[in-house]
């Protein structure tokens, strides 16, 4: 079966991507990203700090993963492209996960500023991966915009609330051509699986994996999710029904 | 002597000194290392040429985990 997940140009053989936040050390952010077999991994940029150990690009070279710099921590436009210029500066990559937050509480995106940095940095040239809510509408405005995805959140960053409405993640499938990534919310592999059978081509989580108690575990657990929520949103599930329909055929059965 | 704002911290700096300079003895990661003077973006190719200026604040930013 042909089932390539083609991403802004890039062919990817998985589509789970994998954020680095939250891992305990890096040599357990590096088991894990080997584990769930990602090729393509968020990095934030941050003030140097002579007290962080260095050596995070190391692991991703030697994982050989693809970088994806994110806005993380942004609330206004200005602030967003700024980011995602530096970004492009620091690691050589056109590639930016836009994130640009409107409320500290839920970390949820700020519509307005956000469609107004994927305008400008799509015009600036890059491959431009927002962060968005779960509105069809908003996601279709992003996509229009000439973004290389829409990315909408399940739940709000850190929750492992799951997928709060299913529903409109179908919808943000049918609203767009471009790949639909579900990023952030996830809690478990059912999610993952989940989120995938709803028609994502792609699941972006860190906390779920860099959070668990046994990262590797729940890392290989995400890669198989995510490949078995894919496969089975291509096999043409049954229909659901009210009432059961016997798998074995009353035909031949004996009387008494 | 100056004085240049390195992300926060007051520095007292040697007149005519660029950004590539201020790097060579800032303990900085040899590469994904990003810089901004005063909120405009300085590029890689421009740090040797770009001279601070007194009251300057610049943001040396590199890789960190996240998202």
């Amino acid at each position: 079966m042909d089932d390539r997940f083609v991403l802004g140009g890039v062919e990817f053989g998985s589509r789970l991507i994998l954020g680095t936040g939250g891992a305990s050390s890096l040599q357990s952010l590096e088991q894990a990203l080997l584990a769930g077999g990602t090729e393509l991994v968020t990095v934030a940029l941050r003030r140097v700090d002579p007290n962080t150990p260095a050596g995070l690009l190391d692991v991703l070279e030697r994982c050989g993963v693809r970088l994806l710099p994110n806005t993380a921590g942004c609330y206004t436009a200005a602030d967003a492209v700024r980011t995602a210029h530096l970004a492009r500066d620091a690691f050589d990559t056109d590639w930016i996960k836009l994130e640009v937050i409107g409320d500290e509480r839920t970390l949820l995106p700020d519509a307005v500023e956000l469609l107004r940095a994927a305008e400008r940095l799509v015009d600036d040239g890059f491959t431009v991966l927002p962060y968005t809510t779960d509105d069809p509408v908003l996601a279709r405005r992003l996509a229009d915009l000439g973004c290389a995805a829409v990315m909408p959140a399940g739940a709000p960053i850190g929750s492992g609330l799951g997928i709060s409405n299913p529903h409109h993640i179908q919808l943000i499938r049918e609203a767009v051509r471009c790949p639909v990534i579900l990023d952030a919310g996830i809690g478990t592999a059912s999610d993952a699986a989940r989120a995938m059978e709803l028609g994502c081509d792609a699941v972006l989580l860190a906390s779920a994996v860099t959070r668990a108690a046994d990262p590797v575990a729940m890392s290989t657990a995400m890669r198989h999710a995510v490949i078995a929520g894919r496969l089975a949103s291509q096999a043409g599930r049954i229909p659901v029904r009210r009432h059961a329909l016997a798998s074995t055929p009353a035909e031949g059965l004996p009387t008494w | 002597m100056i004085t240049v704002v390195v992300n926060d911290t007051p520095r007292p700096t040697r007149r005519g000194e660029t950004v590539a300079d201020l790097l060579a003895v800032l303990d900085v990661p040899s590469r994904g290392v990003a810089v901004a003077v005063n909120g405009e973006v300085v590029r890689r190719a421009d740090w040797p040429a770009h001279r601070l200026l007194d009251g300057d604040r610049v943001e040396v930013l590199t890789a960190a985990q996240g998202g």
